[in-house]
């Protein structure tokens, strides 16, 4: 199959994308020129899951039409011509993030590859993968750390993990501003420390993390990095070399993709060692009734028949994204953002989480309606076409933290318009007055 | 603003939003027995903690701690002026003529004669989504009977 090795081109950093540009993009996305409740479908809901543009929807249906056969078994034509489109959309993929295509291991979503990670580290400790896997083994005496603003996806697999082993949970707080207490960390990230796992961009607070350091800190004391990136790697030109992490996961479906796909990266050393997660067909080389020998990576995580058309799907989709320019999508993102955090701030009774106006931060907005609980938020928006998430967004504990049970969040990604915010900004305006919430 | 919207939050559901009738939860000292019942809405968080004190057949008290929206925190605050003073028997009854109504997707307008106030959430069953937060402190209210019945 042809693997081809050559850096991705991005499109030089500049002032971003251009409302002319936005609105062609958006004929792409049939979904975006719909209507919801007898108004135009505003979409800010993209970090729940993004929309897709024609080009993903048509490639996998051209797999079933034209080349829909099992990959990497048989040797009609039609196998070799899936497993050939196959193993271009993990090398797509996989230049999308500057990773090599053996480092690339497709998953479900990014739960499943955080899950990966915890139960192969589990199995280490168990004695699995012998000798070369004792750097993944954690036990009693031993410490993960993770931050008090994960998603409940890279908080629990670490939860069971630490239950399963003996190891000690630990979390990096966050301060009042949406950032982590990096003075903290010195006390928390110690030699017994194994693993240090957080979010590149957090999905409530919008803050985007300082990966270099926290890299830094784990590696001083020899403990590995897993870096969620499910609200970085759609929206950030993201190089995981440059970024110095051990594993990063990241959802296909945030990022133009269909759902039911996504991806662990991890260096290959790493992943040649580790014991598998999930066993079975496809990730053998002999096997005999008592034993088997397993593949490299990434073949060795990827047992029992995988997900083809959504991989090649999620090929289409990193390569829509490559040819618009990750560095035009952050410009563009971060001018939504920004105009999201200002305009909000400027409405009576309303507090937005994280970095404050001004300070980095990724396209998205949580806020509370002082005395208008976030559903009914949702409701009020739904009615004017205006889609935007309403809960926890799987963050209880950093909900807790700040004092509260559910905010209401607008996330945007590359198709939103400023128009589209300043309707949002005009429609939040309006719910305190319409449930009576003035003083 | 559509009417959806209007017949979703009607001013009397706005009202016992804020006015919460039967909060805060209280320990029942009254004779008979009471029963407790906690209920959560994973999805957005909705909690209710709903205490019902039962004497002689007939529910003589509803006191409740809640956090949630609108439509659960005037559901609850509804329920408890509606239930306090009836036969037991004839609330169970309300919370079965209450859940159907609920589970109509707009099929069923509530009976005002029946339900009083609580007819006001009729528009509710049509947005499916929020059926669970209407329901929540009646089911709350089920449980603690239940529970208090031993």
């Amino acid at each position: 199959m042809p693997v081809v090795e050559t850096p991705v081109t991005l499109t030089p950093a500049s002032a971003g994308l251009t409302d002319a540009e936005v609105h062609r993009i958006r004929n792409d996305f049939p979904i975006l020129g719909t209507e919801v409740n007898g108004k135009p479908l505003i979409y800010l809901d993209s970090g729940a899951t993004s929309q897709n543009p024609l080009s993903v929807m048509e490639a996998e249906q051209e797999f079933y039409e034209q080349r829909n056969a099992a990959v990497h078994r048989g040797a009609h034509t039609l196998a070799v011509d899936a497993t050939e489109a196959y193993e271009d959309a993990r090398t797509a993929v996989a230049r999308f993030i500057g990773a090599r295509t053996n480092e690339l291991v497709w998953t479900s979503n990014a739960t499943e590859g955080i899950n990966l990670v915890a139960y192969a580290m589990s199995n280490a400790a168990l004695g699995r993968g012998g000798a070369a896997a004792r750097r993944f083994a954690v036990g009693p005496g031993d410490n993960i750390v993770v931050t008090e603003m994960e998603h409940h996806a890279n908080l629990i697999p670490w939860q069971e993990l630490a239950a399963r082993t003996g190891a000690e949970l630990r979390f990096l707080p966050v301060g009042d501003d949406g950032s982590l207490r990096l003075e903290d960390a010195a006390a928390i990230i110690t030699p017994s420390t194994r693993l240090v796992a957080f979010s590149h961009a957090s999905n409530v607070l919008g803050t985007i993390n300082p990966v270099g350091e926290l890299v830094q800190l784990a590696r001083a004391v020899g403990a590995l990095t897993l870096l969620d990136a499910c609200q970085s790697v759609p929206h950030l030109p993201v190089d995981v070399k440059d970024l110095g992490v051990d594993f990063l996961v990241f959802s296909g479906h945030k990022m133009l993709g269909p759902t039911g796909i996504g991806a662990l990266y991890g260096r290959a050393e790493l992943l040649n060692a580790m014991p598998p997660f999930l066993t079975g067909g496809s990730m053998i080389t002999t096997v005999t009734m008592e034993r088997a020998e397993y593949l490299p990576s990434p073949n060795r995580f990827e047992a029992g028949t995988q997900r083809i058309s959504q991989a090649i799907a999620l090929g289409a989709a990193a390569n829509y994204l490559s040819e618009t320019g990750m560095h035009h999508i952050e410009a563009w993102e971060s001018r939504l953002g920004a105009r999201l955090v200002e305009g909000l701030g400027a409405i009576e009774g309303i507090r937005v989480l994280g970095p404050a106006a001004g300070l980095p931060r990724i396209g998205l907005a949580a806020f509370d309606v002082d005395g208008v609980h976030a559903h009914d938020v949702g409701q009020f928006l739904d009615d004017q076409g205006i889609a935007v998430r309403v809960g926890h967004h799987c963050a209880q504990p950093l909900h807790r933290r700040f004092g509260l049970t559910a905010t209401t969040r607008a996330s945007t990604y590359l198709y939103n318009t400023t128009d589209e915010v300043d309707a949002f900004l005009d429609a939040v305006a309006q719910v305190r007055p319409f449930f009576g919430a003035q003083r | 603003m559509s009417t959806g919207l209007e017949q979703l939050y009607q001013q009397i559901i706005l009202d016992h939003a804020k006015a919460r009738h039967g909060s805060p939860l209280r320990e029942y000292d009254g004779a008979g027995r009471s029963g407790e019942s906690r209920q959560l809405n994973p999805v957005c968080g909705d909690e209710i903690t709903l205490r019902a004190g039962v004497a002689d057949g007939t529910v003589a008290s509803v006191t409740w701690d809640g956090a949630g929206c609108a439509i659960s925190m005037a559901s609850a605050s509804v329920l408890t002026d509606l239930v306090q003073g009836l036969p037991r028997d004839e609330v169970i009854s309300l919370v079965d003529a209450f859940r159907e109504v609920m589970r109509s997707r707009g099929r069923i307008e509530a009976d005002e004669e029946v339900l009083g106030d609580a007819a006001a959430f009729s528009g509710v069953s049509r947005f499916p989504a929020r059926v669970k937060c209407a329901m929540l402190a009646w089911v709350a209210l089920e449980e603690s009977l239940l529970a208090a019945n031993g």
